[in-house]
């Protein structure tokens, strides 16, 4: 989780500035009900937030002003990321993106900023005084809206694939000490790391002692891909199992070597069954046939 | 020899995100690859991420002490568009390495000879670059990114 | 069991018990280079004083394994055969196991189980063997 800096908060006023925003977030708090209505027209008008119905965004809406206003108040911005990564939450599986989220928080700069024109344009002087102190932290409080919103979901997006590539390597435990890890479809180096991970923590959450990898459907393998296959066998004889790869064709095989992959670092067996019974074997099962020998 | 504590250190200097260890003595080998565990784990690296990097440390940390006695460990987050990633540098002052391809051709084999180990190195992490030379010291740059 | 005078932890404190004819050594926390120059020794020295037949070195707590502990670890391997007992390296961690690989560690040899209750029942198993470290 990121933490919260304090460089994020707001930069201390100068006092004639620290007066001009109490006066400012009062004129805020005073018209809240006309700028936060002013505000969901807006967002309404650009057709952001299609996801949400109007009561949500109205809601939503509510409560980000009043954020926003609160973070202007207290010149801290820990209440304001809070609520941001609350709102993200709820939000980000509705399908809303981060163009909206940015868009709606720069409308609400926008609006704010508007009635400050309107409230000082007789003293340009003030105005100006008054959006020197306004423009820096309207920014820093969209930034940090932004920001949350797009942490969260990279989150959200990095747990998915995680989830992903968990149930496409299922490691299964299949009798006492021994896994079977069927890996199926394309294997790019990223998945051959996680297929590694999660025949290592297999290996140790079921104390297996062999595991049998069964490359049978995977549709082709590079060499990059045989290599970390080859690491794999290491590391798991490292933690006190013996690894056998089934499913690798003599095609395959042939290819390899000659490329120079050292795939006489592993026990490899044609097919799965194969595969099995030699682990059974190894962990000294007796193997009984599934058909009669010969009379 | 106890093992000093890898908090207020005053060799460790956090500038500007990064944090960098001096590097002068066995100790500080695993000094520096607890900070950068931490620096991994902060950052959102997973468990088995932030080893790698922590390894990696060690070997750079290591070499460092043993071709040129003393030297700096950097580590920096990084962070580019939506991903993020680590930086570890290390730099020394050292002889410099004569031979910088002969360096990282992959020639461990299965003994377990105490070389460089740059090829392992660079296998460990995703990028991977280094400038030496004779009387040059040396400068070696790793980077992780997350998946 | 581990009552003996010479029991006490070695250096930073490895604890190495010693369990019927097996001595057991835990590692607790990380440990410096000197730390495992140390534990090298002290394993040596033990087998050769309780003639023990088997040595268990557990490295669950180790974070990280470079190219030196991988080393002396292997080195103690030896070591421990000269004076007549088998070792087992019990308790590698997966992503240190993974490390290991990717840097060439593999310890070519020596023997590895998964945990202590691993690596006794290996050292049972081969008490009569002679072969490997």
């Amino acid at each position: 989780m990121d933490k919260v800096r304090a460089e994020n908060d707001l930069k201390p006023a100068s006092e004639p500035s620290a007066v001009l925003l109490r006066e400012l977030v009062a004129h805020l708090r005073q018209n809240r009900e006309q700028l936060r209505e002013e505000w969901v027209y807006r967002i309404n008008e650009t057709e952001l937030l299609q996801a949400m119905t109007r009561e949500e965004i109205f809601a939503e809406a509510t409560s980000v002003y009043d954020s926003y206003v609160e973070a202007l108040e207290t010149r801290t911005l820990e209440t304001l990321q809070a609520y941001a990564q609350n709102l993200s939450e709820r939000i980000i599986p509705r399908g809303v993106e981060t163009h909206e989220v940015v868009g709606i928080v720069l409308l609400l700069r926008d609006v704010l900023a508007r009635s400050l024109f309107a409230k000082y344009q007789t003293n340009p002087k003030l105005l100006n005084d008054v959006l020197d102190a306004y423009e820096p932290a309207a920014n820093s409080i969209a930034i940090t809206v932004a920001v949350g919103f797009v942490r969260e979901r990279e989150r959200v997006i990095r747990e998915q694939q995680e989830a992903i590539r968990e149930l496409s390597t299922p490691v299964l435990p299949v009798r006492e000490r021994l896994l079977i890890l069927p890996i199926i479809g394309l294997i790019d180096p990223l998945r051959a790391r996680q297929v590694t991970e999660q025949l290592l923590r297999g290996v140790r959450a079921h104390r297996a002692k062999v595991v049998v990898i069964d490359i049978t459907g995977v549709g082709s393998l590079d060499v990059k891909v045989a290599n970390h296959l080859v690491l794999t066998v290491e590391a798991a004889r490292l933690l006190g199992a013996r690894v056998i790869v089934t499913g690798l064709s003599p095609e395959i095989a042939n290819t390899l070597v000659n490329i120079g992959v050292d795939l006489g670092k592993m026990s490899t067996v044609g097919d799965l069954q194969g595969g099995i019974e030699e682990a059974e074997r190894l962990l000294g099962y007796k193997v009984i046939p599934a058909t009669p020998g010969p009379a | 020899m106890p093992i000093r504590p890898a908090t207020s250190d005053d060799r460790v200097v956090p500038a500007d995100g990064d944090a960098r260890v001096d590097v002068a003595r066995d100790t500080d080998i695993v000094l520096a690859r607890q900070l950068g565990r931490r620096l991994a784990l902060d950052l959102g690296f997973s468990a088995g991420d932030a080893t790698l990097v922590a390894t990696a440390i060690s070997e750079l940390a290591r070499n460092i002490l043993m071709y040129a006695g003393a030297g700096e460990v950097w580590l920096k987050g990084l962070r580019q568009g939506e991903r993020y990633g680590i930086l570890v540098e290390a730099r020394d002052r050292g002889p410099g390495i004569p031979d910088v391809q002969q360096a990282l051709r992959d020639g461990y084999s299965t003994s377990n000879r105490l070389g460089l180990g740059l090829p392992g190195v660079r296998r460990l992490m995703d990028e991977f670059s280094i400038e030496s030379g004779p009387g040059a010291g040396t400068i070696v740059r790793v980077k992780m990114w997350d998946r | 069991m581990n009552d003996e005078p010479g029991n006490r932890g070695s250096g930073m404190g490895v604890p190495i018990l010693k369990q019927g004819n097996y001595l057991i050594a835990s590692i607790q926390s990380a440990l410096s280079d000197a730390d495992l120059l140390e534990l090298r020794d002290a394993l040596v020295e033990r087998v050769g004083r309780y003639r023990a037949r088997g040595v268990i070195i557990d490295v669950t707590a180790l974070d990280v394994l470079d190219s030196f502990a991988t080393r002396i670890l292997s080195d103690s391997a030896h070591m421990i055969r000269l004076r007549g007992a088998r070792t087992v390296i019990v308790g590698i961690q997966p992503e240190v196991a993974s490390s290991m690989a990717y840097m060439g560690l593999t310890l070519p040899g020596i023997w590895t189980a998964l945990d202590l209750e691993e690596g006794v029942a290996h050292l049972d198993a081969h008490a009569h063997t002679t072969r490997n470290v």
